[in-house]
């Protein structure tokens, strides 16, 4: 690509992504989907069903990094329905009839849904504070669980992205993203495994979530983290490139001439 | 010829939809593709504005090959489809400010865009308002005037006025109309034989994916014999005779006289008729429509 091909398709996804921002900010079930039902079922967990669970320490230091992770589940079902509504309506028409590369209205829901979990993940923590969540963590300790929850968002928004294209409707939308709500209640997010029955356990052991839980709660709350890291951070990586090529791939197909 | 088609043809799976279609549109002028749902419009559209893949013969707008050089074509063109393509969490103003950078008009050309496409559309006055609060005549001003961002040379209406009330409609009409003056090519799709007549040079007919035929309204319209009159009677034989009089076949007790749809011709009918002591019980005038036209060119 020339410089000036590089500099229109920055430009050009630079204008998607503040479309998807606009709309994203303007859709007032997303927010409240992706900000205020984290609220609730943080509370829920912390004032209602915490008191029940025991896992050796406050249950609210346990449950806030799980709680982080359903937050993006939440932020990327909406995703995956904001991509659909696209595909499914005469706007991706219009989009692939400009001399665009149409695939940045997929980068600009991403992009949207990044910022979006960014506030989301950011007002939870605040609430988890004021909730009585003492973390324990250093600077560097910060920026890490950041980082990886980060990657952790970008990596599911495309996996949602993916799902938008290949939903017929917003509303299958929203049914399809359904798995990235509840598997979350299958890791250790709420729960200690070893208190799941045998079956479950590795089940809950070897899914993407509860690496990436343990390490961002010994990051936060200094439990030990072992090979959790580097199990999340393949995880998260193997994730985003995997979403990323299926998103991409989907969409060419779904979009063949 | 700046839209040329050569035996374009396009199947959906064991469904031919478009089965060798030929067309030439000279810069400057407006098509208008009629036909019935399902005749394959819509697929045309498509084809040419570089979104579907024709499976056989080749198609050029501007001189660009639509499938090799697909950017260069969309560089010149812009499409309205058959729903509306706007946002409509988005205020007016906003929806075409962002079409106009992603026409690369830059950030104030695109601003600057925006308000003369506000001004020439009506639209002034509602464009800090999102577009859910707007009415379906507004909405497809709109997405007109999002189209007209960059100033098209070729211009795609996939039935630009499908579902609106007749005063929206006719705002379209004129809103197409001016485009035209401004020497915009335009190829239009429309199931109704007075938008093609109003508006295109030329009309050329599809029916099954197949062009049945092509030709100004006028002549197409002559060759479905033009207005009719059609005359009722009280009793058999008055109606008999009046046949002979006029020459004329009798279908059903309804007697269908060929007009130019003038007073004078009326007038002159009625006379002659009256003239010979005939008093038509009923008088109706009828105007070809798109039926009669397909009837007497697909039969």
């Amino acid at each position: 690509m020339s410089h000036q091909g590089v500099a229109a398709a920055l430009s050009d996804t630079a204008t998607m992504i503040d479309r998807s921002v606009r709309l994203a900010r303007r859709n007032g079930d997303t927010l409240f989907a992706a900000i205020l039902l984290p609220l609730l079922m943080m509370a829920l967990f912390v004032y209602v069903f915490g008191g029940a669970i025991s896992t050796g320490t406050q249950y609210v230091n346990y449950v806030v990094p799980g709680m982080l992770l359903l937050t993006t589940g939440y932020g990327a079902a909406s995703t995956a329905m904001a991509v659909a509504d696209d595909m499914n309506s005469g706007m991706i028409d219009r989009l692939r009839s400009l001399p665009i590369r149409s695939i940045s209205v997929l980068t600009g829901h991403v992009a949207a849904s990044v910022a979006r979990n960014a506030l989301a993940t950011a007002i939870v923590v605040l609430a988890a504070l004021a909730m009585g969540f003492r973390p324990n963590a250093n600077v560097s300790e910060w920026l890490a669980a950041v980082g990886l929850l980060l990657l952790y968002v970008v990596a599911l928004s495309w996996l949602a992205a993916g799902l938008g294209v290949v939903a017929r409707s917003v509303e299958s939308a929203s049914t399809l993203s359904f798995f990235m709500l509840f598997l979350p209640y299958l890791s250790s997010a709420f729960v200690p495994p070893e208190t799941m029955p045998a079956w479950l356990r590795p089940i809950s052991t070897h899914q993407p979530i509860t690496p990436v839980i343990e390490t961002v709660r010994g990051f936060l709350t200094g439990t030990p983290v072992g090979n959790n890291g580097v199990r999340a951070l393949a995880w998260c990586c193997g994730l985003l490139a995997f979403s990323v090529l299926l998103a991409t791939s989907l969409y060419r197909k779904h979009t063949r001439r | 010829m700046i839209i040329e088609a050569t035996g374009v043809r396009k199947s959906y799976g064991a469904t031919e939809v478009l089965s060798g279609i030929d067309l030439g549109v000279p810069e400057g002028s407006v098509l208008a593709l009629l036909g019935p749902n399902g005749a394959g419009k819509t697929t045309v559209v498509r084809i040419l504005s570089t979104l579907s893949r024709p499976d056989a013969g080749s198609a050029t707008v501007a001189g660009y090959d639509v499938v090799r050089q697909a950017t260069a074509v969309r560089s010149v063109i812009s499409l309205t489809g058959q729903y509306a393509a706007v946002d409509e969490n988005q205020t007016g103003r906003e929806n075409l400010v962002m079409v106009g950078r992603l026409m690369h008009l830059g950030r104030s050309g695109a601003q600057r865009r925006t308000g003369e496409l506000l001004e020439q559309f009506g639209l002034t006055d509602a464009m800090d308002r999102r577009v859910k609060t707007y009415s379906g005549g507004m909405r497809r001003r709109l997405d007109l005037a999002m189209s007209l961002a960059a100033r098209p040379r070729v211009i795609f209406l996939d039935e630009p006025t499908t579902g609106l009330d007749p005063g929206s409609r006719s705002t379209m009409w004129d809103a197409i109309g001016e485009l035209v003056r401004d020497g915009t090519t335009i190829l239009l799709t429309t199931q109704y034989l007075e938008e093609a007549d109003r508006l295109a040079d030329r009309i050329v007919l599809l029916d099954h994916g197949r062009i049945v035929a092509a030709g100004t309204a006028d002549a197409l319209k002559a060759r479905v014999g033009g207005e009719r009159v059609e005359l009722r009677f009280a009793a058999e034989p008055e109606l008999l005779k009046a046949a002979t009089l006029l020459s004329a076949v009798q279908t059903d007790g309804v007697l269908s006289v060929p007009s130019d749809g003038t007073a004078t011709h009326l007038h002159q009918l009625l006379d002659l008729l009256r003239d010979n002591g005939l008093q038509p019980e009923r008088v109706s005038a009828h105007r070809p429509t798109l039926d009669d036209v397909f009837n007497a060119l697909t039969a």
